[in-house]
């Protein structure tokens, strides 16, 4: 009953569109969760909410046993929520230090921050030798590493990812999964969102499946993995 | 020659003070996507606000030298709470409206201010108080006075210290990243209202120096000067690159020199069939100008990015 995040009944809508419809979720503390489902799931939806950037119709959110209900998505920060969003959202006009610095920004250990960062340097040591760049310069899948790293810089204890495979090259890809096991390993709680249900349940201990604003099936990674219905919609089997 | 180079002066101060001005329109362009036409008056607010301060400390016999830095931060002061409030009034509710709502606000502040400050200081002409004895100095020629130069001075201080905000402290690294993704921003955590409102105050702020500037210059203030200064700031803006703060500065110092340089020939060229009094008319050509053939103007970037 100690879960980091406790989602009950959450049902958002804009637009007159109801785009999640009453989804329950949980996530144990250092548990990697996949969100799986195809386009237009609501998935996406899910992730802005939880993050504050959408405020829900109705539904509960707690985080540590705190109900997010009045929480600003700033604030939400500083209690250790982070989302990589879609499409990455790096600051393309900072360098790619200061989009680091940026990540740190609910933080002023400034000590610790340039630990962090040196942390940051050795975890994506892509990032170190394009440092003074503008972010906007790098490739997606650097941009992606920056944006995972710049996410991490806010020392989350629920580390969001939405799509981090979209647009990438198969080596990138290979890496970025590389790096979330690996983050993953030192005790992360991760919420993943993937549209590739096999690379992300491949890494996650559990999974949520997302079809039309509900979950439809859920269960071990590996259940789901090998699940008739999942094979059928998900895996192209 | 001795002409050539009292314009370069003369431009040069007037361009540093629309360049303080342009400042304030491209750094709520910038962050909001949104042209903050009440700037001009804020500027207008902040010379009488001055002014009146700096009356009122010389009738209780304040030193001049005392008198002057006190009013300037009074009127500071006063303009930064304007600037707050015009945009939690006027502009935060419309936040999500479509972009030709906070323009017709911005045009009503406008008109407000302009009818307020006429009610509190009437419509008469201001004289500005000969605090300092100003000195006036040769150059091969051409005059600059105390004023001018303490105004070159102070814009290039004040914008160098600008930059340094923006470009090297937390605050200025989190007014980029509002400026460039307000989603994201949120998502490290930044309070993006508090930075929109901050911004505005620093606009505000640096209005108010620039109508002590252009009182002190002109030794005038009335209720309606912020309307035509307003609109060349605006042009600098715009020549400079909207949203660009170093193209603020070049097109404030540029369209100060194009100006007075035109008012300095106009009469030359056209054989004495127009006179300086077409100065303003130089701004403006200016403009459409720029409209016409680099609308993303001198250092901006292509305007198509903004939603």
């Amino acid at each position: 009953m100690n879960n980091i995040l406790d989602v009950r009944d959450l049902q958002v809508g804009y637009g007159g569109i109801q785009a999640v419809k009453g989804i329950d979720l949980c996530i144990a503390p250092g548990e990697l969760v996949a969100l799986i489902g195809s386009n237009g799931a609501g998935k996406t939806t899910t992730l802005k909410t939880l993050a504050g950037l959408l405020v829900p119709g109705s539904g509960q959110i707690c985080f540590d046993g705190q109900n997010l209900h009045k929480v600003a998505a700033h604030q939400r920060v500083s209690m250790g929520i982070a989302l990589v969003p879609e499409g990455r959202g790096v600051f393309a006009r900072l360098s790619v230090a200061e989009n680091l610095l940026m990540g740190a920004y609910s933080r002023c250990d400034q000590d610790e921050i340039a630990a962090d960062l040196a942390r940051m340097y050795v975890l994506f040591p892509r990032l170190i030798e394009r440092k003074d760049q503008l972010a906007g310069t790098l490739s997606g899948g650097e941009q992606q590493m920056l944006a995972m790293a710049r996410a991490l810089m806010s020392r989350p204890r629920l580390l969001m990812l939405d799509e981090p495979s979209m647009g990438l090259a198969p080596l990138m890809v290979k890496k970025i999964f590389e790096t979330i096991r690996e983050v993953a390993a030192q005790g992360m709680s991760i919420l993943l969102v993937e549209q590739n249900a096999r690379l992300a349940l491949q890494v996650a201990g559990r999974g949520y499946v997302m079809e039309s604003g509900a979950v439809t099936l859920s269960g071990a990674a590996c259940d789901l993995l090998g699940s008739d219905a999942v094979q059928r919609a998900y895996l192209g089997a | 020659m001795e002409i050539f180079l009292q314009q370069i002066i003369n431009g040069l101060v007037q361009g540093s003070v629309y360049a303080l001005v342009a400042l304030g329109y491209t750094m709520v362009y910038g962050i909001l996507g949104l042209i903050n036409f009440a700037h001009g008056e804020v500027v207008m607010v902040g010379a009488m606000l001055a002014l009146s301060a700096l009356t009122a400390l010389i009738g209780w016999d304040v030193s001049p030298l005392l008198a002057l830095p006190l009013s300037l931060i009074l009127a500071m002061a006063g303009c930064m709470a304007l600037g707050y409030g015009i945009e939690r009034v006027a502009y935060r509710p419309l936040r999500h409206a479509p972009r030709l709502a906070p323009l017709i606000t911005a045009i009503g502040v406008s008109i407000v201010l302009q009818n307020l400050a006429m009610m509190i200081w009437g419509r008469e002409y201001h004289a500005f108080p000969q605090l300092i004895n100003n000195q006036p100095h040769h150059i091969g020629g051409a005059i600059i006075n105390d004023i001018q130069i303490i105004i070159v001075i102070m814009a290039v201080m004040i914008m160098t210290g600008l930059m340094l905000v923006v470009h090297r402290t937390r605050l200025g690294r989190a007014m980029r990243a509002v400026a460039e993704n307000q989603h994201a921003a949120q998502l490290m955590g930044v309070d993006i209202n508090r930075v929109i409102s901050i911004t505005f105050m620093l606009g505000s702020a640096l209005a108010a120096i620039a109508g002590l500037m252009v009182s002190a210059n002109y030794g005038l203030a009335h209720y309606y000067m912020g309307f035509m200064l307003g609109l060349k700031a605006f042009t600098a803006a715009v020549l400079g690159g909207i949203g660009n703060l170093r193209g603020a500065m070049l097109g404030g110092l540029l369209l100060g020199l194009i100006e007075s340089l035109g008012a300095g020939y106009i009469g030359d060229l056209t054989g004495g069939f127009l006179g300086s009094q077409y100065q303003d008319v130089f701004a403006f050509f200016v403009l459409i100008a720029v409209l016409v053939f680099r609308p993303s103007g001198l250092l901006g970037e292509r305007l198509a990015e903004r939603a």
